[in-house]
């Protein structure tokens, strides 16, 4: 098991460092520290002093990849890329273009975003498992269809709709719930209500086609038509036999997502005004904001790669066929 | 009185009639076999009984009567509770049978009478793990199925299958997926069992021999009918058949006494059964083809007590079937040429383990030696897992060799690299198990034929077509297949173009992995004929994978016996089949039954 | 008038696009195994319509990818590119209003401060230049004059399906050879494994009688309003056509080579090659998707400012954007496909008809050519159709996020992202929303319908079932 752990995590660190040269070559690379001096320094103020002093205030003053000046094992370790990737593999997200601490803004910002993904998440997997079980029951009948073809219909509507249909009916028009923002304490779960229940909604249809699906495959294996033989009644080979192995792909490939809800999801915070992580990246994308948004790809990697960790300890859990080794 | 009772069944599924006005009946305690070749309707009939039909099947005719009540009009609810207590079902493949996420005992126990106390059905599975040979049942229990061997999978069925205490077992060629050696010990199991538990039993098989040595009353099957139903015959067997479909069937099987005889084969194919027949479906594929055959559908004909026939023939005034006579072949002697020579040839695997880095070596062939002449079969025999295909692959260069010598035609070629070996592949060319795998689906034959030779320049461009031609009508196939695809092929002729493949490159050495044990007995005998036709005519060496021993004898001159990774017995194909000498030779020629 | 031909890249990338279906679709005639496949489709009425509806898409994305500019009277280049699709809907193009106006409204949709000819002021809504400009007293004649309109468009619906239905008749006659009125009670009638005619026919009835009307009152009115700046937004979703289907097949053309290479090398080869490829896929999907798009838009935006003098034309700036855009996505986007391809590809290559191959001594490349690929082609044709649907509605995400297409070029979310604040407003303009998301939805419903029937069509595994044992 600890051996198992250990040959994870030295796979985990070479990818960790590709996400890194991905990041820092579409960063550093195509838009050189010098370009992106001149662009915060705006047309006016651009001298070659200038530029360098900006580059030195944010850490930018090395050279990329070799540095020419120093000899030996120094001229590759005293550079740029290894100064960066050594700060972000510790944490260390430096500071955003406003000043402040990005480390301390993830902290904080991250359970926000827990606090609508979590609940999307959890009700949105059963709503969706729900969908696809009585869609498998009423198979062969013309309610599967129609089902069917209500499931496509539901995952051709853009999420966008979703999300403007839901504030405009509940809260513009009904006021049911407030439109968007956030709140603490007693009367948070006002403003969670409407961005989880938009979440679940527009994932119905691509979650509960696709675990239709799979569910359909283990129909069709030879197993169920033993469960049948022994006269076992059509719920119970649906929900003994046909779940519980058609459980394991959908709980394993939940669990995969399970860490990345700490990132929330961008479009849906952003409309709704939550201050998670989400809005923060859409907010520096559109600041053009390169520090928060390396931190968010080296973060996002970091907690992908724990979701595969905890897909193969799920296995493990789930499958009485699959040890660790 | 009957305890099962199947009147005028007939089964729509997709617009086809797989069954199509089947009619028997067995009685409490008798066991009765529905033997025929694949997709003649048997396993359909079988789910039909169940009322399992696959998705889209319905029963379109006919009634089931079972403990006097009639399963057609009977509502689910019913039905349901009439399976597993009433009647149970064995399946082909114990693999994919049993829930691979549920512990064996948790399965048998839902087979179990649902009044059954908690306490009570954990000691009756106990007892049923005990009664079907599972040894430490206490604890096997408790096991997955993967933890299982084949062998113990399909017990557990058994187990789970006797759980309900059904009057009638229905099994489905319960041994067709397990190994030889195992095909017995199951077949005496459930024969046991039966006799134990009064049940009656219904078993469905492609296997003569099975069905011979199972069944009190057999029923032979072609093309969604019953055709012939006779007792068996505790000296004779089944030889009292009347039917020619029977009796060719049975004249198709190899044996050691028919080596250097033509086996008797049945021309063309089975037809398709999305027609509307006028006639005898086996008329156009019939010896003894006479006026009415196809112009009237047969009645059922009475011979003998218990014995009916459908077939114009039996109505027939001193109607004589004459047996099936297998005309002599001219016998040719191996020659003293050597084509192929291996000395210790080893192949090794290596799997990675649960260390960190950590990897092991598996020896798949360990150290195995024997020669090959020209026009000479040699037969590897073994069971699934012994190295016998892995050996083969190995030979022709697929398969890394770590340790040996491999000479061709007196070429040394192991530890070659790949371009080294080409000038050496024309030498050898294999033939495999599966038609349907071995052919490319997207290319047509002609393509197919040509691609050897263009790969190892034999032949120049102008004569291939030609070449291909002619190799078509080798293997007895019209040469306008060229321009066809595989999928418009049945799964004789698919083995028949890969033999053609095969030979197109001019071999000297052909390697044939088990290339009829995919087959049925019927096109089996043709591609046996064709095989030793191919070694009269071109002095073709063969090496022979197969666990078919009955196939063995008719066709090898020689038998290599293989057992993990080792040869183990060599000898002539009379002797190691008359008078082997290791105890596992002797242990696989038991299990045939 | 004179004219000269403008080929934008992405044009040239679709007009290969089609060069390379009909080639393939050719390929099809040819090949049984696939014409019968293909047949299904068709004989299956779901795939049918949504073939009517892609089809109706398509005629108008291509006639949309034809550009030209006008020689203006002083002999320079108008610096405006045009399309066939701007030629015939010119008048749609050139009746803008000033501001907001309601679908068929005769006035606009606020009120203004208007000089009275009496010299006074009055706060009231200004009848719109163009829209219901034909009617002398909007009050009393708006409905009479909607319902007219509306009554001559269904009948230039119905006498155009009559005339599809003819036609129909005729082609089909040609080949069947059957006689006209045989023909024609075989379109209704259909035969067994005849395609879904009914299907069709019905489809574009429909179709052609919902165009009769939009058109017939789009000669007087502005069907679906109009927007801030007083935009037609019937043309503007028509022009967004384009930028959706560009996104859904450029991005495939890229994608395609890459998924396709790397997955069979993996696949095939193994060992360290499939270690690399491994690695690079792994590494690429743990980035965050839209992160590494938007990483990537922005490398993009800030080159294409740097050069901004390099473009001719606002037009061509856009159709740079765009193509940067589906190059990103195509690059970020193959991973799922070559994991499919390399885990088929593994299956593959250890079947008899490939070892069979090498035991010929044909070479790996040969065999990837001529037994693997051929017998993946379903899984890259069903993956294409299940990706596109999911590539126009990625962007309009995109586009909000601000790394979708140009600002300047039409689509459907730059128009939700500009509209979705008017929601807000009092009145409520509601009208380029719905009119964005209905063409949105119709485009992507009728893509994953058909996904559905090709994916049943060449998926083995559906097909499968009913080729088992007795």
């Amino acid at each position: 098991m600890i051996r198992y752990f250990l040959r994870r995590v030295l796979y985990a660190f070479p990818i960790l460092v590709g996400v890194n040269l991905i990041t820092f070559f579409l960063f550093f690379v195509v838009n050189t520290p010098d370009n992106m001096a001149r662009i915060h320094l705006g047309v006016k103020h651009v001298t070659p002093e200038a530029i360098q002093q900006w580059k030195a205030e944010h850490g930018y003053d090395r050279p990329l990849f070799l540095n020419r000046e120093r000899s030996g094992f120094d001229s590759v370790t005293d550079t740029l890329f290894v100064d960066r990737s050594q700060k972000l593999f510790s944490f260390d997200f430096g500071k955003a273009d406003d000043g402040r601490d990005i480390a301390r803004d993830i902290k904080t910002r991250m359970w926000p975003s827990l606090a609508i993904a979590l609940p999307a998440f959890i009700v949105g997997l059963m709503v969706n498992i729900t969908f696809a079980l009585l869609i498998i029951f009423y198979r062969g009948t013309r309610l599967e269809y129609a089902g069917v073809v209500g499931l496509i219909a539901l995952m051709s509507i853009s999420g966008l709709f979703y999300i403007i249909a839901g504030q405009y009916f509940i809260a513009k028009l009904w006021q049911w719930l407030p439109i968007s923002g956030f709140g603490e304490g007693i009367n948070a779960y006002r403003f969670i209500l409407l961005p989880v229940l938009v979440s679940v909604v527009s994932g119905i249809g691509s979650g509960a086609r696709w675990y239709r699906t799979i569910f359909l495959e283990e129909i069709g294996k030879d197993y169920v038509r033993t469960a049948r033989a022994k006269g076992l009644s059509e719920l119970r080979v649906l929900f003994r036999h046909v779940l519980k192995n058609g459980m394991i792909p959908v709980l394993t490939g939940a669990v995969v997502v399970l860490p990345l809800l700490f990132t929330g999801s961008l479009v849906t915070e952003s409309f709704f005004g939550i201050p998670g992580l989400g809005s923060y990246t859409i907010d520096a994308i559109r600041s053009q904001d390169f520090a928060i948004v390396q931190a968010m790809v080296f973060l996002g990697s970091v907690l992908y790669i724990i979701g595969l960790l905890l897909t193969d300890i799920s296995y493990t859990l789930v499958d009485p066929r699959v040890k660790l080794s | 009185m009957s305890l099962l009772k199947v009147e005028n069944l007939s089964v729509r599924i997709a617009g086809v009639t797989p069954v199509d006005d089947v009619s028997f009946s067995i009685n409490a305690g008798e066991a009765f076999a529905l033997l025929g070749e694949s997709g003649c309707g048997k396993s359909m009939t079988a789910l039909a009984l169940m009322r399992l039909l696959p998705s889209g099947g319905r029963i379109a005719s006919g009634g089931v009567g079972f403990d006097g009540a009639a399963l057609g009009t009977l509502p689910e609810s019913q039905m349901r509770s009439l399976r597993g207590s009433g009647m149970a079902m064995i399946f082909q493949e114990p693999q994919t049978s049993l829930n691979p996420v549920i512990t064996i005992g948790e399965q048998i126990a839902e087979a179990l009478p649902a009044q059954m106390p908690g306490g009570e059905q954990k000691a009756e599975v106990i007892k049923l793990l005990q009664e079907v040979g599972i040894k430490n049942p206490e604890s096997r229990m408790h096991s997955y199925p993967f933890e299982l061997s084949g062998g113990q999978k399909q017990r557990v069925m058994i187990a789970q299958a006797l759980a309900g205490r059904p009057k009638l077992l229905i099994a489905d060629e319960p041994t067709t997926a397990l190994d030889v050696t195992l095909q017995a010990q199951i077949l005496q199991l459930i024969k046991r069992l039966a006799k134990e538990r009064g049940m009656a039993l219904l078993l469905i098989t492609h296997d003569l021999g099975v069905a011979r040595y199972m069944a009190d009353r057999v029923g032979i099957m072609y093309a969604g009918q019953l055709v012939e139903t006779l007792p068996v015959d505790p000296d004779n067997g089944l030889e009292g058949a009347f039917h020619p479909y029977t009796r060719k069937l049975m004249a198709a099987l190899p044996s050691l006494d028919r080596a250097g005889q033509r086996l008797a084969a049945i021309p063309g194919r089975v037809p398709s059964l999305n027609q509307k027949f006028s006639g005898c479906r086996f008329a156009d594929r019939c010896a003894h083809v006479f006026a009415p055959c196809a112009e009237t559908p047969p009645a059922w004909n009475s011979l003998d007590q218990g014995h009916a026939v459908r077939c114009h023939l039996a109505g027939q005034p001193d109607s004589q079937v004459e047996p099936e006579v297998a005309p002599a072949l001219k016998v040719i002697a191996p020659s003293e040429e050597n084509v192929l020579s291996v000395r210790g040839l080893c192949v090794t695997y290596t799997q990675r383990t649960g260390q960190l880095f950590g990897k092991k070596s598996i020896r798949a062939v360990d150290g195995i030696s024997f020669e090959l002449s020209a026009g000479e079969t040699l037969a590897l025999v073994g069971e699934s897992g012994c190295g016998k295909t892995t050996a083969a692959k190995a030979i022709l260069g697929l398969n890394p060799i770590s340790d040996g010598n491999v000479e061709l035609d007196g070429q040394r070629v192991s530890q070659l690299s790949e371009r080294q070996f080409k000038p050496f592949r024309r030498l050898a060319q294999i033939v495999f198990q599966d038609p349907y795998s071995s052919l490319n689906p997207r290319m047509r034959i002609g393509e197919i034929l040509l691609e050897g030779m263009n790969s190892l320049k034999v032949g120049g461009g102008a004569g291939r077509s030609q070449a291909v031609a002619e190799l078509l009508e080798k293997v007895g196939l019209d040469p306008s297949a060229m321009t066809r695809y595989p999928h418009e092929f049945s799964g004789g002729q698919r083995q028949r173009i890969a033999i053609a493949r095969a030979l197109a490159v001019q071999p000297k050495l052909l390697i044939c992995d088990e290339p009829t044990s995919a087959l049925d007995v019927s096109v089996q005998a043709q591609i046996l004929n064709l095989l030793a036709d191919l070694q009269r005519e071109e002095g073709l060496a063969m090496l022979f994978i197969t666990h078919n021993l009955a196939a063995v004898g008719y066709l090898a001159h020689r038998v290599a016996v293989m057992k993990e990774g080792k040869i183990i017995e060599t000898g002539t194909t009379r002797d190691i089949l008359t008078r082997p000498e290791h105890p596992y030779t002797k242990g696989l020629l038991a299990s045939v039954v | 008038m004179s004219f000269v031909p403008e080929v934008l890249w992405t044009d040239a990338l679709i007009w290969l696009l089609v060069f390379a279906c009909t080639f393939f679709a050719l390929h099809v005639v040819r090949t049984p195994v696939l014409r019968s496949s293909w047949h299904t489709v068709l004989e299956r009425p779901m795939g049918m319509a949504s073939l009517v509806v892609l089809g109706v898409f398509v005629v108008i994305g291509l006639a949309d990818s034809l550009h030209y500019r006008t020689r203006l009277d002083n002999g320079q280049l108008d610096v405006e590119v045009k399309s066939i699709l701007d030629r015939a809907l010119v008048q749609l193009k050139q009746h803008t209003e000033r501001t907001y106006s309601a679908p068929l409204a005769t006035h606009a949709q606020a009120r203004e401060t208007i000089e009275k000819p009496n010299g006074g002021q009055a706060r009231e809504k200004p009848r719109l230049q163009f829209g219901g400009a034909h009617l002398a007293d909007p009050e009393k004649e708006w409905t009479g004059d909607v319902l007219i309109r509306m009554a001559s468009g269904l009948s230039y619906g119905l006498i155009a399906s009559i005339g599809f239905v003819c036609l129909l008749t005729l082609t089909l006659n040609a080949f069947w050879r059957c006689g006209i009125s045989h023909a024609f009670s075989r379109l209704w009638r259909p035969q067994d494994k005849d395609p879904a005619w009914r299907s069709l026919m019905l489809s574009s009835f429909l179709l052609l009688l919902v165009s009769g009307i939009i058109f017939s009152l789009a000669d007087g009115y502005h069907v679906l309003g109009t927007d801030k700046v007083g935009q037609d937004v019937l043309f503007q979703t028509m022009k967004s056509i384009r930028t959706g289907l560009v996104i859904g097949t450029l991005t495939t053309l890229v994608t395609l080579p890459v998924a396709i290479g790397l997955g069979l090398l993996a696949g095939y080869f193994r060992g360290w090659i499939d270690d690399v490829i491994q690695y690079v896929y792994t590494t690429l999907n743990s980035i965050p998707w839209v992160l590494l798009v938007a990483a990537a838009v922005l490398i993009v935006q800030v080159f294409i400012e740097q050069n901004e003098s390099s473009f001719s034309s606002v037009a061509q700036r856009a159709d740079v954007r765009l193509l940067a855009l589906c190059v990103i996505i195509g690059l970020t986007g193959w991973t799922g496909l070559a994991r499919l391809l390399r885990a088929e590809t593994l299956k593959l290559r250890e079947l008899d008809y490939v070892t069979a191959a090498r035991a010929f001594g044909v070479s790996g490349p040969r065999i990837l050519l001529r037994h693997i690929l051929p017998n993946v082609q379903h899984l890259i044709l069903i993956s294409i159709v299940m990706d596109f649907s999911g590539l126009v509605l990625a962007e309009a995400i995109l586009s909000y996020v601000g790394v979708g297409v140009d600002p300047v070029m039409n689509s459907w979310g730059n128009m939700i992202n500009a509209a979705r604040l008017e929601l807000a407003r009092e009145p409520v303009v509601w009208w380029p929303l719905v009119a964005a998301f209905s063409l949105m939805f119709a485009l992507v419903l009728a893509a994953n319908l058909f996904a559905d029937v090709v994916r049943d069509a060449f998926d083995p595994r559906a097909a499968g079932s009913s080729g088992a044992n007795s």
